[in-house]
């Protein structure tokens, strides 16, 4: 009975996530802080690693599509909840019957969903026109849903901040965001990275990602693909457990 | 499931409403020695009171007194510190998610989104709420028309003025028919209209049985609208009674309302010097005098006609107000 019960609650809790991402989507997406550092801080971040290199674009689809993912998808949640808290809208959607943690995971499939449409336009230009090939196409496919999933995780987590004004949200996330970029191989092969590099590396999220998916085009990986699956599934837990953590004390502290 | 409230009256009258499982509770809202700190300021302190089914309840306080705090844990929102929260019987810490599925909520910092339409923040609402689809359509077009919303349906919520997003606040609250409705200052700042058209739905609403727990800053709504009123001030309940008692509290507080034809300068003057008047009011163009002699006042006040050859265009006693009884509650706990 108690089973049941519970196994009904969380239909209920996932059906309301649903819900919410539902909303997200209709309200966040086309957001300019979202556009732009979802899409464009990313589009000159690659062009400005590209211009002028002798470097042939179908070697770099890997690097731009986990860039692309990694933009994208954790560009959604540092917006949702300071944007909300202005806009007065957070305490009705609080009280509204759904659990935290559901409401959380709401707001990072908006992210997920995000990021693995936008990230379809890099894969599919760099397939069709610069002809990169798949090897692993289901390595792919599980990489960038892992990774994505792992990244909205990310953009919720950075969202805890209590605060009403998104910019400094933003600010906040592109601290942590940028950073990554070049300590995890995204362009550059983690074997061709300095000793520092090599170091610091699997602290980064992005780095499983970014070896699976270079795994996916070219066939090689630097760690091995259970490593690379357990360590993004790892984070990704990190992510959306502190999340749920500093939500709540938040709430608990009446903010 | 929720555990069920230990004192629970369920010996219900007959027709009396019953709650989403079928259990007929006469009680709708029980606190037990509620209590909430933030850091180590007690916000609030020990309270307990029951709303009936059906009763709206008005909550008053100066600001910072405990309203708002008192609210969102009665709503899940706040974890309170201490203290036990029945909802229609079930209690908060249990299932705060089906607790919630019976009530209604417009939190007094809540606003629509601006950037749905009036009929996409009325269909997101009922969709959290599990409406079913073709109910939450029924439900919605119901609600736009008594809220005189249905002309703007489709347009986006940014373009409402604030006493419409008001209006669309209360319809989106109302979509999943709850049992309790909690409203944190519903008519602040509105216009005339749509203040009258909101208090006209909560008498509506206790009709059809609907228990209300209201916070106002206006007191004369309080007076009007409310069966019992609880005063909170520093976290305590300072009273909790029906507006009619809570004014016989305080004794000898009557006063005098007058008013006369032309304006005189030394007429406010000549009003404060009546010896048995403890205070004079210039209200617009009339002036109320507290006494504890209303049918002294008034024989001076019409020696005062005669002596200055005014006509006197209004004369009335009144009573304590509701307002008198608060601030001397309010006075009594601070000395």
């Amino acid at each position: 009975m108690k089973a049941t019960s519970h196994f009904k609650n969380i239909a209920w809790n996932l059906r309301c996530s649903l819900i919410i991402a539902e909303k997200d989507a209709k309200i966040y997406y086309l957001k300019p802080p979202v556009l732009i550092f979802g899409l464009l801080f990313p589009l000159f971040l690659f062009l400005a690693f590209v211009l002028g290199r002798e470097i042939s674009f179908r070697m770099l689809v890997p690097g731009l599509l986990t860039m692309s993912l990694f933009f994208t998808s954790s560009s959604i949640g540092p917006i949702i909840y300071p944007w909300e808290r202005n806009a007065r809208t957070y305490e009705r959607l609080i009280s509204t019957p759904i659990s935290l943690p559901f409401l959380l995971l709401g707001d990072a499939l908006a992210g997920f969903c995000y990021g693995v449409f936008i990230s379809l336009v890099p894969l599919i230009l760099g397939v069709v026109l610069f002809k990169a090939a798949i090897i692993h196409p289901l390595v792919l496919t599980l990489a960038m849903i892992l990774a994505s999933f792992c990244f909205a995780f990310l953009g919720i987590l950075l969202s805890s901040p209590v605060t009403e004004t998104p910019s400094q949200i933003m600010m906040l996330s592109a601290m942590v965001r940028f950073p990554l970029i070049f300590i995890s191989g995204v362009f550059l092969p983690l074997d061709k990275m300095p000793v520092w590099g090599k170091i610091i590396a699997p602290l980064s999220p992005l780095t499983y990602a970014a070896d699976l998916i270079r795994y996916s085009f070219q066939g090689q990986s630097y760690y091995s693909l259970v490593l690379d699956f357990s360590l993004l599934g790892l984070f990704s837990l990190i992510f959306l457990i502190s999340a749920i953590a500093f939500h709540a004390q938040s709430l608990k502290r009446g903010i | 499931m929720g555990k069920k409230c230990p004192k629970e009256n369920v010996n219900i009258q007959k027709g009396s409403k019953t709650n989403h499982r079928n259990a007929p509770l006469s009680i709708a809202i029980r606190a037990v020695d509620l209590t909430k700190y933030y850091g180590k300021l007690r916000a609030v302190d020990h309270i307990s009171f029951e709303v009936k089914r059906g009763e709206i309840f008005g909550f008053l306080g100066p600001n910072g007194a405990g309203k708002s705090t008192t609210i969102r844990m009665l709503t899940g929102i706040l974890k309170p510190d201490g203290g036990e929260i029945y909802l229609s019987g079930i209690n908060l810490k249990d299932d705060l998610i089906e607790a919630r599925r019976v009530m209604g909520i417009v939190p007094e910092t809540c606003n629509v989104y601006v950037d749905l339409s009036v009929w996409e923040n009325l269909m997101l609402m009922g969709k959290l709420y599990g409406v079913p689809k073709t109910k939450r359509k029924v439900r919605a077009r119901e609600l736009l028309e008594r809220f005189s919303l249905h002309q703007r349906k489709d347009e986006k919520a940014r373009k409402l003025s604030k006493g419409l997003k008001q209006r669309l606040i209360l319809a989106m609250c109302l979509i999943h028919n709850p049992d309790i409705l909690f409203l944190d200052e519903p008519t602040s700042g509105l216009d005339v209209q749509s203040s009258r058209l909101i208090r006209g739905i909560i008498k509506e609403l206790k009709q059809k049985g609907v228990t209300v727990f209201l916070t106002t800053h206006n007191i004369e709504e309080a007076n009007l609208m409310c069966d019992r009123i609880a005063i909170i001030n520093k976290g305590k309940l300072a009273a909790i009674d029906t507006p009619q008692r809570l004014k016989g509290v305080i004794q000898g507080s009557q006063s005098v309302e007058v008013a006369f034809d032309r304006s005189k300068p030394d007429e406010l003057r000549w009003l404060k010097d009546i010896p048995c008047v403890s205070r004079v009011e210039k209200l617009g163009n009339k002036f109320r005098l507290y006494t504890d002699d209303p049918d002294k006042v008034i024989c001076e006040i019409v020696k005062y006609r005669e002596l200055k050859s005014q006509r006197l265009t209004l004369l009335n006693t009144l009573g304590p107000s509701l307002e008198d009884v608060f601030l001397e509650l309010i006075r009594e706990e601070a000395e």
